[in-house]
């Protein structure tokens, strides 16, 4: 499989995803999975300006993954998918068969309680996860890759006060 | 360049923000005041856990509340960067600087002689001739063929 990483995380491309992971993982190409990204110009612009000349970016609605997602994975460089968002993502696991997630950056908002340094959830969120579970999908906590995965049943049971 | 004469308690005024991943705001401010006292002039932010939304509020805020006419933040691909382009589209009276290093603010921070602007592109300048190496021998040295490591 070419997609080297599926993640969510609320800042998209950013220093975490193209350096952190994009060098150790001499990462050739991101998918930016986002239903208001990939309809505005300008949005898909601020992205490329933030990826290194040798990285392509590739945008796409949630609906259009599952029919694009076997050319990326059989393309011969490794790759990072993205969702900004924990619903995104569900619906990939349910409709085009991603089966391993990795919480990367999920920021403070007003319904939502901390887990960990970068994971917050509101209920709804964590039921979510909970159903990419059912359906298959493994799914860890690890901002970088010099941090260990946290299990899914772990975060959910984390307090603010951990890790 | 200004006066470096000039009291180090002169009233002071932002005169930029400086945002970055984790401490590096913080980390290089406060060298550009154990060296020259100026630090006052710079409003720091730092990314660490904001969501990109949070920290493009937290920059518009910043220049709001201080009047700040430049933003230096760190990486070309960090979210403060990515803030920055997005609250350039309509603030486009201030000058984002992305690769900031210390001599760079330490350029700015001494400028208090003219605008902001003017000392940003000055500082951008000194900021960029600052990178220098020595030694590592032909590895250490690809852009001087031939030649033992760079000049210093």
């Amino acid at each position: 499989m070419s997609i080297a990483l599926v993640r969510i995380d609320d800042r998209l491309i950013h220093g975490q995803v193209v350096v952190g992971w994009g060098q150790p993982l001499d990462i050739g190409f991101i998918v930016l999975v986002d239903d208001v990204v990939a309809t505005s110009e300008w949005e898909q612009e601020l992205y490329r300006m933030g990826t290194p000349p040798d990285m392509d970016v590739y945008f796409h609605a949630v609906s259009e993954v599952g029919e694009v997602l076997p050319k990326y994975e059989a393309d011969r460089r490794a790759g990072i998918l993205l969702t900004g968002d924990i619903d995104s993502m569900l619906r990939l696991v349910r409709d085009a068969g991603v089966r391993k997630v990795n919480l990367g950056g999920i920021h403070h908002r007003g319904d939502r309680k901390q887990k960990l340094r970068y994971v917050f959830l509101s209920p709804e969120e964590e039921d979510r996860l909970r159903e990419m579970s059912q359906l298959g999908a493994t799914v860890t906590a690890q901002d970088v890759p010099a941090a260990n995965p946290v299990e899914l049943e772990d975060v959910l049971r984390a307090r603010a006060a951990t890790p | 360049m200004s006066d470096p004469t000039s009291p180090p308690d002169a009233p002071a005024t932002i005169r930029a923000i400086v945002a970055g991943h984790s401490d590096f705001a913080d980390g290089l401010v406060s060298a550009v005041h154990a060296i020259t006292g100026r630090g006052d002039v710079y409003r720091t932010i730092s990314a660490r856990n904001l969501s990109g939304a949070e920290l493009e509020e937290t920059l518009r805020r910043a220049i709001d509340e201080t009047g700040a006419q430049v933003v230096f933040t760190d990486l070309q691909a960090g979210s403060c960067t990515m803030a920055a382009r997005r609250v350039s589209r309509d603030r486009d009276d201030v000058l984002f600087v992305c690769g900031a290093n210390l001599p760079m603010l330490l350029d700015f921070a001494l400028a208090a002689d003219t605008t902001p602007l003017e000392a940003a592109r000055h500082a951008i300048e000194r900021g960029r001739a600052a990178i220098t190496s020595v030694g590592g021998g032909d590895a250490g040295a690809p852009g001087a063929p031939g030649g033992p490591g760079g000049r210093s």
